[in-house]
């Protein structure tokens, strides 16, 4: 158990930048999900902590300890695979054990560790097993054992459910959360998968481009997303822009049909370029808002995610209750109070001023 | 495998015959007539020939200068196989670390492979004749009495050198594919796990190339009984002595040199039954004992 801290992290492959510093304080026990599309670089910031990659510049601290040049047996970590990386000429037992053993603990200590873990993880019974003869959520469960046993400082995961089917997923997820939980136990852990991101971290790493979009709790990303591509990325369906300008002393917004939006507050000078942002389930139907065209229904049950376009031809996504809506024409209201406003040219968020 | 379906049976025939007449004529009818060949003894001037049974096989176990061939085979073997795979498994392993050059480097070491026996055995004669030989005439100048005419340990060693060397391409490519095949993430787990590069390499890395290696062995061996007696017969022609007389050398020095065609068939006959067993074991440890 231990602190985390990495300072201004760069990484160049050659000419290729692909993190441009990232920044980042987790406390003891804390739970962080480093989340974002494929390429913006949360696996090698992950890789970087580990110590198999070595970054081109910045510092790596663990536990008050700056092991940025240490070897990655060196820093008392543990790490969880996609694949799971098992050795596959070793048992169930011996793939949890071999860290023990390079570590020099007794055996009977070996023993007692490892039978502990397993037991904790449900796999008791497969300790004389090989990794090819165990199911993908028998393997994750050795791959977590191997982690526990060697009780580190730190705990990194790098996407180990994305190989999982649906429901074994949702299960392994919750699973993860709770041990993560009882072992207090820092922890990194990466994935692309927004869901699996707001229901499994303390806090998240929204990472796009190399950089730390936004680090915050689930709940304040989801109501406080810093721009638009944090904004975007959580929720689902994804959060519609709609692109306006600002009059009335910077409190209403109008959009290119003419609509005037008022907005939570002041947003800045009139006539300057803002991207109005409100999530599908904040859009109700009313008057007074905007007019969009129904193309399409897709009815969940207990509601329905439509699909249409204004009349400008920009695409806008609704989500109602109820699971009957005819298509065609629709009018909804944007409440102000959801609506989030962001710069036109930067897609920084703007605070409203009351 | 995709799977082809005929019409008729003809051409599927058709398409095997080449085949198949191929490994009759070049294997099954010579093999067949080696058999036949041991059952009968000739005369002295090989104008008759008569039914002897089992009597070549009985000369053969029973002489003692074979069973020191065939023991000087296993020397040989042994020592041509553990040299030539220790070899190409050290140069696999440099070679699969990214170094610069690692393609050229490959290419380089593959060359050997492409060398016939005599070739490879002129080569090292030129650099260990005691003459002419690079090195031989350094380690005479060094005051080291070399010369593989003369000592028949050092004739020994010289053609197990030599064999070996032809041998580490062929094995340095099989190792080379079994490295690349070890999923990375699993070294990187076991150097998470705190292991040093040298542990990695013996409880990771070499276990898992383990059917590559005993496949290796056991073409190896098989490589050293049979394929060898070019280099032998172009360096040392079994000499001094019978120092490096192995077990299919001595199947041409009795049957093409001596003629006595029945020892030398049932000679052909007992090396056959040995690379089929090789074969054999090859086949069934390989599918049921390793294990991943």
């Amino acid at each position: 158990m231990a602190t985390l801290y990495l300072q201004d992290i760069r990484k160049s492959f050659g000419p290729t930048q692909v993190l441009h510093g990232v920044s980042l304080d987790v406390a003891d026990g804390e739970m962080i999900v480093i989340v974002g599309a494929s390429g913006c670089g949360k696996s090698t910031l992950l890789r970087i902590v580990a110590g198999l990659e070595t970054q081109t510049s910045g510092q790596v601290v663990i536990g008050g300890q700056d092991v940025s040049g240490l070897e990655p047996a060196d820093r008392d970590v543990a790490m969880v695979f996609q694949n799971y990386a098992l050795y596959p000429h070793m048992s169930v037992f011996g793939n949890m054990a071999y860290g023990l053993k390079i570590r020099g603990v007794p055996k009977a200590e070996i023993e007692r560790r490892v039978k502990e873990a397993a037991e904790l993880l449900g796999i008791g019974a497969l300790l004389e097993r090989r990794p090819r003869q165990l199911s993908g959520g028998q393997r994750q469960r050795v791959a977590m054992g191997r982690a526990i046993v060697r009780e580190p400082k730190l705990f990194l995961f790098d996407e180990p459910l994305s190989n999982l089917d649906a429901k074994l997923r949702v299960q392994m997820r919750a699973e993860i959360r709770r041990l993560q939980r009882r072992l207090g136990v820092t922890s990194l852990f990466v994935t692309h998968d927004q869901v699996e991101a707001m229901t499994l971290g303390d806090r998240l790493v929204v990472m796009h481009g190399g950089h730390a979009a936004q680090i915050a709790t689930p709940m304040e990303i989801w109501a406080k997303p810093a721009d638009t591509y944090v904004a975007g990325f959580i929720g689902s369906p994804a959060m519609n822009f709609l692109r306006g300008t600002l009059s009335h002393g910077g409190v209403v917004a109008t959009l290119p049909g003419g609509v005037s939006v008022p907005l939570p507050g002041r947003a800045g000078a009139d006539g300057n370029e803002v991207l109005i942002g409100i999530r599908p389930e904040h859009l109700r139907p009313g008057v007074g808002g905007l007019s969009p065209v129904i193309e399409l229904v897709e009815p969940l049950g207990s509601e329905s995610v439509l699909h249409g376009r204004l009349p400008d031809g920009s695409p806008l996504t609704a989500r109602l209750p109820g699971a009957v809506h005819p298509e065609g024409a629709l009018a909804l209201t944007l409440p102000p109070e959801s609506l989030h406003v962001f710069d036109a040219g930067s897609g920084k968020r703007i605070e409203a001023v009351a | 495998m995709r799977k082809v379906h005929f019409k008729g049976i003809a051409l599927p025939y058709l398409l095997l015959l080449p085949q198949l007449v191929i490994t009759g004529l070049f294997f099954f009818w010579p093999a067949g007539m080696a058999v036949y060949q041991s059952f009968l003894r000739e005369d002295a001037f090989g104008l008759s020939s008569q039914f002897v049974g089992w009597e070549n096989y009985a000369d053969v176990l029973s002489d003692p200068t074979w069973l020191e061939s065939a023991a000087r085979t296993g020397v040989f073997s042994v020592s041509v196989a553990v040299l030539a795979l220790g070899v190409a498994l050290f140069l696999a392993v440099q070679a699969d670390k990214h170094i610069r050059g690692a393609d050229t480097y490959k290419t380089l070491l593959i060359w050997p492979y492409a060398v016939a026996p005599a070739l490879a055995a002129v080569l090292w004669l030129f650099m260990f004749h005691p003459n002419i030989g690079i090195f031989g005439r350094m380690l005479n100048a060094l005051g080291i009495p070399w010369d593989y005419r003369l000592n028949g340990g050092q004739a020994l060693t010289l053609v197990i050198l030599a064999s070996a060397w032809k041998q580490v391409s062929y094995n340095f490519i099989f190792f080379l594919a079994g490295l690349q095949s070890i999923p990375r993430a699993v070294l990187e787990a076991a150097a998470i796990d705190g292991a040093s590069p040298m542990r990695r390499f013996w409880t990771v890395v070499f276990p898992l190339l383990s059917p590559t290696a005993f496949f290796l062995l056991v073409v190896n061996l098989v490589y050293a009984f049979f394929d060898t007696f070019g280099v032998i017969h172009s360096l040392t022609q079994g000499g001094p002595g019978k120092s490096t007389e192995t077990l299919i050398y001595r199947v041409y020095t009795d049957g093409v040199m001596n003629l006595n065609l029945g020892s030398s068939a049932a000679q052909s006959v007992i090396l056959m039954i040995i690379v089929v067993v090789l074969t054999a074991v090859q086949f069934r440890y390989v599918e049921r004992k390793v294990h991943y």
